[in-house]
């Protein structure tokens, strides 16, 4: 009986540790995002890891959830004789939710657990411990390029993937099923608002951005030091932050408000 | 990590398009829905807009030529809907013009249809549109279609009623019987 409680007391007391460990090393990770040196040339390097190299998932992914949206819309606004609002459908769900959170899972398996893995893999090989000891801050030199890189390709992922998404949309909804162009243009023109729906859906995937850099980088930098502790990190990284991500979805819809 | 011409464009490339498809996000869909010409704006109340909202278009003969840009009460202590709309300026509407909150379909959105007149005189910015017609809410219509039916059941269920809620009840209670 003991025995559990005090299991119950150490895990609860090992969690808090963690959440506190990484609060420190987000804001560790802000501060050397603020203050000079600004390393552009390791931001742009990550740029190219998280965001070019993750283009080509995010844009067919896109026209795919793109070309579902439209026949699956069309399926069921048929029903109610409403086929014409079909644009107005597939691009709310794109902005408001699908584009922020499928960007954010798809560049959590691609991006944010190769960024865990790459680091964790330098853990277990000492390679922070060398920078360490050529007075290099690892935090500095190593993670905080690679969370901005992902804080800031995100926005332009989500956008991307909501944009090819509306034209997976229109070519099911116009060059298959036969709604015309105009009517699914207007549609979507008419329906989606600048507040409401597209700044928040820019903010939505600042904060899964962001979200994400910091797990991945948390993960791999606090990866225990051999080829088990690496694995543990890209599959914690990977859990975590999509975890993380549909958690954080629910409150940033309900803070953001659905007004009219 | 060294420089690299091919990797430095693409990711160039990444950010512009990303950029691009954020300001398509913003300003196409996000933004104005009308973009054509503006600059004249006129007025109109209305005893009823059912739901007009900002930004619903502004329509003669089917052809949009502008947008609503302001809704809020008359300031005369009238409370009528006083509608301020964004058309563009090339137009010359007579000042005998008719504006009408209309419906897209049954169910669709709502609209402001303008009906140009035969004056030889036009309409000015900043002026008003003195013929109005208001939009027809649907549930009033079903409301009277229920009471034009039903008369005879409406009076009683309004009698029981009164009678049960006591005096608190008795202007509506009246009013059904009546």
């Amino acid at each position: 009986m003991f025995e559990l409680i005090r299991d119950v007391g150490w895990r609860t007391v090992e969690n808090v540790h963690g959440l506190g460990g990484i609060t420190r090393f987000g804001s560790r990770l802000v501060l050397e995002t603020l203050a000079p040196p600004y390393r552009l040339r390791r931001v742009l390097d990550e740029l190219y890891n998280t965001g070019v190299l993750s283009l080509a998932i995010v844009c067919a992914s896109g026209t795919a959830v793109g070309l579902v949206l439209g026949l699956q819309g069309y399926n069921t606004l048929v029903r109610f004789g409403a086929e014409q609002s079909v644009g107005a459908v597939v691009g709310l769900s794109l902005v408001r939710e699908l584009g922020p959170v499928l960007t954010a899972l798809l560049v959590t398996g691609r991006a944010g657990s190769a960024v865990a893995a790459e680091i964790g893999a330098m853990v277990a090989t000492e390679q922070l411990d060398g920078l360490r000891m050529m007075s290099v801050d690892p935090i500095d030199f190593v993670t905080q390029p690679k969370a901005l890189a992902l804080a800031l390709a995100m926005p332009l992922l989500s956008a991307l993937f909501i944009v090819f998404g509306l034209f997976g949309g229109y070519l099911v909804a116009v060059g298959l099923l036969g709604v015309d162009a105009g009517t699914y243009v207007s549609s979507l023109e008419n329906n989606i608002d600048f507040r409401n729906d597209v700044l928040g859906s820019i903010l939505k995937s600042l904060v899964f951005g962001a979200l994400v850099g910091l797990v991945a980088t948390w993960r791999g930098y606090t990866s225990a030091p051999n080829a088990a502790g690496v694995s543990r990190a890209t599959t914690g990284a990977v859990v975590q932050a999509s975890v993380a991500t549909l958690m954080f979805d629910y409150v940033i819809t309900a803070l953001w408000g659905v007004g009219v | 990590m060294s420089r690299s011409p091919i990797r430095d464009l693409l990711v160039g490339v990444f950010v512009l398009s990303g950029l691009a498809a954020l300001a398509y996000l913003s300003i196409q869909l996000g933004g104005a829905a009308y973009v054509g010409p503006g600059g004249l704006h006129l007025y109109a109340n209305f005893d009823e807009i059912g739901g007009l909202a900002k930004r619903s278009p502004v329509v003669i003969g089917g052809v949009k030529v502008g947008q609503v840009t302001k809704i809020e009460l008359s300031h005369d202590g009238s409370f009528r809907a006083r509608v301020t709309m964004d058309i563009d300026r090339n137009l010359k509407l007579p000042d005998d013009t008719q504006a009408a909150v209309l419906t897209q379909g049954v169910l669709g959105n709502q609209y402001v249809g303008l009906s140009p007149g035969g004056s030889e005189t036009f309409l000015s910015e900043g002026s008003e549109i003195p013929y109005t017609q208001s939009a027809v809410v649907m549930e009033r219509l079903i409301g009277k279609l229920i009471q034009s039916i039903g008369g005879g059941s409406g009076g009683s269920g309004g009698g029981s009623g009164g009678g049960s809620g006591g005096d608190a009840n008795k202007p509506a209670g009246g009013g059904k019987g009546s």
